[in-house]
């Protein structure tokens, strides 16, 4: 039977708030609690939702333009949703004089999408980051918390491969 | 350390680039071994010895023996390892990366360093405040509680020449006196651990390797200036440094070198921890501050400098990851020891990440006035895969390449200052032929005008400029004047920013010029990328004699852009081909060149 999508989405945004309020209890008020804070709700909903950031300012009694302002600033706060793997590609620079940009690119024909989008079934979601300090391992990319190093065009799709099969996704 | 007399000690090398390189497996399959043998060992966990290209790495202390280093030990070497190195006692000398008195294929890499703040990296388990006490530790703020005064601490650190390993190099014993003679009673200490360049890992290293060094430099810094509570400030990028760092706070409070009354004594000194999240220009002082008071991270005019009034503010001190790890060394083996290591104006050793095209990259540590050829030669064992030298890249977006006309420069500040680059935290990506110079600058502005924070105009708009016409002549599409344009933006930047971000975003285009105006000349004039890496200004060609017609390239193409039959000379038809590189990697018989 299928159940009114509304009424279960409806539910998830409670239970996220709920975390929010929990997380704001746990950091007290004032602009010093706003970063770790910020961090926090993102760790428990893999992102920042409109909904969040305002219950964050009125928690927190920080105008909504501060959060907004502070959100948008820092490069690790998302304001989109993101897949449940996250590639991150090394663009340091040992990275970019061997090839990070081909190793982007790889993975942009693996995935079907541009470097900075999620694919279509929220699995995973492609950025380039500045310097994951692995630097002797050049090229590299993370992939959640593991390390794939001296990466070629070739060991890109064997990577992807390996988490599609673990998630069961034959390609 | 702390090893009992009669036990063989494993320790797995568990920094970033070890756990990267799969470490975390090696430990478990060493765990699995060990307990289907019943070996009688103590297992454990050090950090970063320094060997990045080795990892990882696993040490194996026999009891009346000198320690042993075994390299790339993955699971399926762990048997062999346990059987010989450990039961039987052998050594394995295919495996060997340094043992002392034994000859390690690795000895040359450590033999011309000299470990003041790696002096514990790699040696003990980060994660144990014994090891720590073990190897001499807590000492320094021992010391200076029961025999030194606050001002004799500051004498100390001047007289030692530590200057800033951040990058500017301020005589660190200086900005103390500042700090402590600011008026105000509430005062902080931070410690700046937001590494931001790219290709640098140093302080990331020291924090995962030998946190409580750190601690311990920002606990003395807190006695000399009068400060009871720390902060520092970690990029939320490195979780290993952070989780590290949590355990040796709570561990040094149960221990009383941290917290209320330090060691029972009339001094009660505090630490926490602030995660970054995510923005370079936060490693600049005023940034990093507002950074911890919860706004965006934007630079301030100075004065007033954070000696006098800084985070929430009151005068605060600050001093990078690095900085503080010399601390303990110079307190309690004296400012004349280290006084004596360096060059006259620039003192003991500087930690470098040494990466790019560099036969052993890792972390290295040398004495001040070495020469950047010796570090690249000696320590790095040269350039890999038999190409030549071009340039050393130092200081990272802020700094600049040193051409390889260059390379005897010796290490200290004013000499690398002297050629355009600067000192820097300790970035040292080495470039060889087939790196192309224009798009290092490229690459460089692409990043600083990124992070750009937006407050000054000449800043955010002008490295924007500069960037466009760096692509452009990447791209082949360069014009006459480009270069005087950029040299006329550069300066105008440099003048028109406030912080050092911007005063220094130019600095890798400025020096490209300086030193290789010729790639510039034959990019804009000739269209032709010389070092064959712009991609815009190559061709992928199959070289008949050697293309047996397997068709391997044309089967990985993404584009179909390479045809043939079978047995038949394959052809790359340029308009489709992206250079993507996919068929030289694919290729056996190296039948693709660039042109």
């Amino acid at each position: 039977m299928n159940q009114c999508a509304c009424a279960s989405r409806a539910q998830a945004a409670g239970e996220d708030l709920k975390k929010v309020d929990e997380i704001i209890a746990r950091h007290g008020s004032g602009s010093g609690a706003l970063i770790p804070v910020l961090q926090k709700v993102q760790d428990a909903l893999g992102w920042l939702p409109k909904e969040a950031l305002d219950r964050i300012a009125a928690g927190l009694h920080v105008p909504a333009s501060n959060v907004y302002g502070v959100a948008t600033f820092y490069a690790q706060f998302r304001l989109k949703p993101v897949g449940k793997y996250i590639i991150k590609v090394c663009h340091g620079t040992a990275c970019h004089v061997a090839g990070a940009q081909k190793i982007t690119e790889a993975f942009e024909r693996e995935l079907g999408v541009k470097d900075g989008e999620t694919t279509a079934d929220r699995m995973f979601t492609l950025e380039s980051v500045a310097c994951l300090g692995c630097c002797s391992l050049a090229p590299v990319a993370m992939v959640q918390k593991e390390a794939h190093g001296r990466l070629s065009a070739d060991r890109v799709t064997k990577v992807v491969a390996e988490y599609r099969k673990a998630e069961g996704q034959a390609k | 350390m702390n090893i009992s007399a009669e036990k063989t000690k494993i320790s797995v090398g568990l920094g970033a680039c070890g756990i990267a390189a799969g470490a975390q497996k090696t430990l478990s399959a060493l765990e699995e071994a060990v307990a289907a043998r019943a070996l009688d060992v103590e297992l454990g966990i050090t950090g970063c010895m320094g060997m990045c290209y080795r990892e990882p790495l696993v040490e194996i202390r026999r009891p009346g023996r000198p320690p042993v280093v075994y390299m790339e030990i993955h699971p399926d070497r762990v048997s062999r390892l346990l059987d010989e190195a450990v039961v039987k006692g052998e050594v394995i000398p295919e495996w060997l990366a340094t043992g002392e008195g034994q000859a390690g294929q690795e000895d040359a890499f450590l033999s011309r360093q000299v470990r003041i703040v790696l002096r514990n990296c790699g040696r003990i388990n980060p994660e144990s405040i014994d090891d720590y006490l073990a190897a001499g530790g807590y000492k320094a703020i021992e010391k200076v509680l029961t025999s030194m005064t606050p001002a004799q601490v500051i004498e100390e650190i001047k007289a030692s020449g530590l200057r800033g390993r951040g990058g500017a190099g301020f005589p660190t014993g200086m900005k103390w006196e500042f700090c402590a003679k600011a008026p105000g009673t509430e005062k902080y200490i931070i410690c700046n651990a937001d590494e931001g360049d790219p290709g640098a890992f140093m302080d990331r290293s020291v924090l995962e390797s030998d946190p409580h060094s750190v601690l311990e430099g920002m606990i003395v810094a807190g006695y000399a200036i009068g400060s009871h509570h720390g902060y520092i400030y970690c990029r939320a990028e490195y979780p290993v440094a952070i989780h590290r760092l949590n355990i040796a706070i709570a561990q040094a409070e149960k221990r009383g070198f941290l917290g209320e009354r330090v060691l029972g004594r009339d001094f009660s000194f505090h630490i926490t921890i602030k995660e970054g999240a995510g923005a370079f220009v936060c490693g600049e002082e005023t940034a990093l501050m507002a950074s911890i008071e919860g706004k965006r991270g934007m630079p301030r005019l100075r004065p007033p400098f954070p000696a006098i009034s800084g985070l929430w503010k009151k005068p605060t001190n600050i001093n990078n990851v690095e900085t503080f790890a010399n601390v303990p060394w110079i307190i309690i083996n004296g400012a004349a020891a280290y006084a004596a290591l360096g060059t006259e104006k620039s003192k003991g050793t500087k930690v470098f990440a040494l990466a790019g095209k560099v036969r052993r990259g890792g972390l290295v540590e040398v004495p001040m006035g070495m020469t950047l050829r010796q570090v690249v030669e000696e320590v790095g064992g040269g350039i890999a895969g038999g190409r030549k030298l071009k340039g050393i890249q130092m200081g990272g977006p802020s700094g600049g390449c040193i051409p390889e006309s260059l390379a005897d420069t010796p290490i200290d500040y004013e000499s690398i200052t002297r050629t355009g680059a600067i000192m820097g935290s300790g970035g040292m990506v080495v470039i060889d032929d087939s790196t192309c110079m224009v798009d290092v600058a490229r690459f460089f502005l692409d990043f600083t005008q990124k992070e750009s924070c937006g407050k000054c105009t000449f800043c955010r708009v002008g490295t924007r400029r500069m960037l466009e016409i760096l692509e452009r002549i990447t791209e082949g599409k360069g014009r006459e004047g480009d270069i005087e344009t950029l040299e006329e933006l550069a300066q105008n930047i440099k003048r028109g920013s406030l912080c050092g971000l911007g005063q220094t975003a130019p600095n890798p285009v400025l020096t490209t010029i300086r030193y290789f105006r010729d790639e510039y000349e034959a990019h804009i004039k000739e269209k032709r990328c010389p070092a064959k890496a712009c991609r815009k200004l190559i061709t992928y060609r199959v070289i008949p004699e050697k293309c047996p017609g397997c068709q391997v390239c044309a089967k990985v193409c993404p584009v179909k852009a390479i045809r043939g039959e079978k047995r038949q000379v394959h052809f790359i038809d340029p308009e489709i081909c992206t250079r993507c590189g996919l068929c030289i990697e694919k290729c056996k018989l190296k039948a693709i060149e660039v042109v």
